[in-house]
């Protein structure tokens, strides 16, 4: 909690808002560019992981926790992408191109999904998204000729110009420019008219309408860029696991990404990267502490949907801001120090409004 | 003949349907939460009502009585303990609370020794008993699933209509605090409602047992009911037994006349047909902000 | 008339068998403060959302700078030049006061998608504009202040202020406000009828309000309209409109004109 001087609107408008911010940020820039000398391989493979998903938590952010459309079948973009992806490779098109393509046709699909968010909130437009969600997951596994149905489909690695990327640390460099790529993307989004206009239609869509926004035109943007990015995430990973079944983009996903999200801190962009690190984190985990239970607990196979669900409870019942929030406050803590106060964060205890007179 | 027979399969999986999402409709009435974890209750009951019948060797009406009390107190206690300090947060958060004691629940009973993993069959007496009538073979457990879900709605019907807990269930899902300041206990009917859909969802688990298997996955069900509940208008009791009928009948007929694989997706395709010609369902009112 | 700003004429709304607004005419010139009074339910915050197209008429016309209203969509009623406030504050809770005002600013947008997802300098110096655009309206109000925080924070004086800066923000022609004063204590008020005055005299904005503070109305009203039940029963100065048999009988009932029939 920095106070700064401001002397000109550009102070505003900068993506780093002071020195310590482009300090920070550069040295977490070299880190990563230091990464393949720093990490195993194995943590560097875990590291571009983290890069894919915090591309799809950036859309799911983006539509969620900015717009507020609840999307509850993410996974159907993702899959959208990744198959799209994997045809087109496989059939000798450029790896950029390709991934382009993938990235539209996903955005393409997310405006026909939001179709109904323009008509419908809250709840049903999450069942309608999960009813898309249900529905592309069963033409993946009926449309054998082109997807290879429930047999999977088989991925090469990426190609540039007929160079192929096998090695860990070149893939991971392919996702780290995209993820970064995206994220400043996202940034010049959320600082123009565009990301101001998705907030106001979160806040009060009557309120929206009569300062100009139209709602269809934003909402349908904000599902064809969670969606692109979802679109372009999904090759990456179908590259990342060179084998693609529909069982990788269930329900169960998208409710993962979702949990992503929340964990990490709705509405901020670092809680898309953070949320992404748990994620990846967890099973590694889990793994771990399996050494230190009892055998019928440890071998459960309902143990790690089990960890996941009593995190979320715990993260929404007490650190409601998620790791973002976690982390933002102890910085706080150390830069206010001693003058910090738990009171600084407290929410106003609100009662319940109704949501579906928004 | 055999439409009949496909109409009463279609019906009898909609009761099921219907009770679940009924169960999504009670909560979502009094608090504007939505249970994502109603099917995994729905599992536990029917694991409960097992545990007492099977395991214990108790009487049916006994073992169905535990599963029903059993979990009307979870369903109290889980509203006490999770939710109440959740209260005021957005409507999202609250939903991914219920995601996450599902998936709490679905873990937990997989790591019950022997039991968790394995799937059961729950052997009532009238399990494989049939009734032939017209030429119509109909299955006994599937009389017993329409009849206990005309009796339930009936019962749910006279306590929503006669009873004031239904008027005041509605104040306080619409604006909590002016609810409070009428004198409603809202955390109390908060907590009444959640154990008497809990109970609700236990209903639907025991009579479901028969006709499929109890196993750690038989929540997944609760999704279908999803739709039901949309289809009859989120908000609506009898909307959601209808909407359940809806979907259970889409099922079988699309399950018989349909190339394969439609069945599964036939649910979510009439839950985007009825957003499209009905954005709030079929008994769903369109509440509308004032400004 | 070829003067007016706004004009309404035979405006309806019935919902059902209840007329909201019936035969509702008036028009608003150029310039001027024209405010409508009525006792609650009389339709004004009707007349209102019809203006902003949130409601669409069952009979009736309107035209806006010679445009037909009817043949304009909700969100595009902003770029038109109509601003208006809400009168249970309709502000983005989540956000901060700036923020707010510059959504605002969102009918002068330039930039396409492209530019904004690049941040070129196009878009950068569309976002300084729209600042010192803001800011005008942040100085005019004496918001300073609270620029930064959280809407959510606010009190309602606040409140209240910021939702009239946002409608300034959008840089309007005509501004409706539904009931500005409402909620304010004497001096807010008292600030409230300054503002309005400057509105109209340093900014040339033409107002419509709705109002039920009559010294309010009086002060600062160049014409009013008063409705009943939907439907318009005085038209004419506030002095006029204030002694209006029609009018009083509509506040106060007929008793007071029994008593001063006594008299």
């Amino acid at each position: 909690m920095r106070f700064i001087f401001k002397t000109h609107y550009d102070q505003d408008l900068v993506l780093f808002k002071h020195a310590g911010a482009r300090w920070s940020y550069g040295a977490l820039a070299v880190i990563l560019l230091l990464a393949p000398w720093l990490l195993s391989e194995y943590l560097l493979s875990q590291l571009a992981f983290i890069c894919i998903y915090g591309i799809i938590g950036l859309g799911l952010m983006l539509l969620s926790g900015y717009t507020g459309q609840v999307s509850l079948g993410h996974a159907a973009f993702l899959a959208v992408g990744a198959y799209t992806h994997a045809l087109l490779v496989g059939a000798g098109w450029p790896f950029v191109l390709s991934l382009a393509v993938a990235g539209t046709l996903s955005a393409a699909a997310g405006v026909i999904v939001g179709l109904p968010a323009l008509r419908v909130k809250g709840i049903y437009l999450a069942i309608a998204t999960m009813a898309f969600g249900f529905i592309v997951e069963e033409i993946l596994a009926r449309w054998e000729s082109v997807t290879g149905g429930n047999s999977g489909k088989q991925v090469g690695p990426p190609e540039f110009f007929g160079v192929k990327l096998t090695s860990t640390a070149e893939f991971y460099y392919l996702c780290l420019v995209i993820a970064v790529l995206a994220t400043l993307g996202v940034l010049n989004l959320l600082r123009s008219p565009i990301g101001r206009a998705w907030v106001a239609i979160r806040d009060s869509e009557v309120s929206a309408q009569s300062m100009g926004i139209s709602l269809a035109r934003y909402k349908t943007i904000a599902f064809a860029v969670s969606a692109f990015l979802a679109g372009i995430a999904g090759a990456l990973y179908a590259h990342k696991l060179r084998f693609l079944t529909p069982e990788q983009f269930t329900i169960i996903q998208s409710i993962e990404l979702l949990l992503m999200i929340v964990i990490g801190g709705l509405g901020s962009v670092h809680g898309a990267f953070f949320g992404a690190a748990f994620l990846i984190s967890l099973p590694q985990a889990i793994v771990w502490l399996r050494d230190y239970l009892p055998d019928s607990v440890a071998n459960a196979t309902g143990l790690q949907p089990m960890i996941f669900g009593l995190i979320l409870i715990v993260f929404i019942l007490f650190e409601p801001f998620g790791i973002y929030g976690r982390w933002f406050k102890i910085r706080t803590y150390f830069q206010l120090f001693p003058f910090y106060r738990r009171g600084l964060f407290r929410r106003q205890r609100a009662f319940q409004k109704s949501e579906r007179l928004k | 003949m055999q439409l009949l027979q496909i109409l009463l399969s279609g019906i009898a999986q909609g009761c099921i349907y219907g009770l679940i999402a009924l169960g999504f409709v009670l909560i979502y009435k009094a608090t504007e939460t939505v249970n994502f974890a109603q099917g995994e209750l729905m599992m536990l009951g029917a694991f409960i009502g097992l545990l007492g019948f099977a395991g214990w060797g108790w009487p049916l009406a006994a073992a169905v009585l535990l599963a029903v009390v059993v979990m009307a107190l979870a369903g109290v206690a889980v509203e006490r303990a999770v939710l109440r300090p959740i209260l005021g947060q957005p409507a999202f958060a609250i939903v991914m609370v219920t995601i996450g004691l599902g998936f709490v629940a679905r873990g937990a009973v997989t790591m019950v020794p022997n039991v968790g993993t394995e799937t059961f069959a729950l052997e009532v007496p009238y399990r494989f008993s049939t009734v032939t009538a017209g030429g119509v073979v109909i299955g006994v457990a599937q009389i017993v699933v329409i009849a206990v879900t005309a009796l339930l709605c009936a019962v749910l019907y006279a306590l929503f209509r006669y009873t004031r807990i239904g008027i005041a269930m509605q104040a306080s899902s619409q604006n909590q605090l002016a609810a409070y300041y009428m004198g409603i206990p809202v955390k109390r009917l908060n907590g009444i409602v959640w154990g008497l859909s809990a109970a609700v969802a236990a209903i639907a688990g025991l009579l479901l047992a028969p006709i499929t298997f109890v196993h750690v996955n038989m929540g997944f069900i609760g999704l279908k009911a999803f739709p039901a509940a949309v289809v009859g208008g989120f908000g609506s009791l009898p909307g959601a037994i209808v909407g359940g009928l809806v979907i259970g009948l889409a099922e079988s007929l699309a399950g018989f006349y349909l190339p394969e694989g439609f069945k599964d997706v036939a649910p979510y395709v009439v839950v985007l047909v009825m957003l499209w010609l009905k954005p709030n369902g079929l008994f769903g009112e369109t509440a509308r902000k004032k400004v | 008339m070829s003067g007016a700003l706004f004009e309404a004429e035979g405006l309806s709304l019935h919902f059902g068998g209840v007329k909201a607004v019936n035969g509702v005419s008036f028009s608003v010139r150029a310039g001027e403060i024209f405010t409508l009074i009525g006792p609650n339910g009389a339709g004004k915050t009707t007349v209102f959302n019809l203006i902003s197209r949130i409601y669409q008429p069952s009979a009736g016309t309107m035209r806006f700078n010679g445009q037909d209203l009817l043949a304009v969509a909700p969100h595009r009623v902003a770029s038109l030049g109509i601003a208006r406030t809400f009168q249970n504050i309709e502000l983005f809770e989540n956000a901060t006061v700036l923020a707010n005002l510059l959504i605002g600013r969102h009918t002068h947008r330039t930039t396409t998608f492209a530019q904004e997802l690049l941040f070129t300098p196009a878009a950068r110096a569309s976002e300084r504009e729209f600042r010192y655009r803001v800011e005008q309206v942040i100085e005019f109000l004496d918001l300073a202040h609270y620029r930064d925080t959280m809407v959510a924070g606010l009190p309602y004086g606040v409140r209240k202020v910021v939702e009239l800066a946002r409608a300034l923000a959008i840089g309007p022609k005509l501004l409706l406000l539904d009931e500005p004063s409402s909620g304010l204590n004497v001096e807010e008020t008292e600030g409230m009828a300054f503002w309005m005055s400057d509105i109209k005299h340093d900014l040339g904005i033409t107002v419509l309000m709705v109002e039920h503070d009559m010294s309010l109305v009086g002060r600062v009203s160049d014409r009013v309209l008063a409705m009943n039940q939907g439907e318009v029963i005085a038209l004419g100065t506030p002095a006029e409109v204030q002694s209006h048999s029609a009018v009083i009988e509509a506040y106060l009932g007929t008793a007071v004109m029994a008593v001063e029939a006594a008299y």
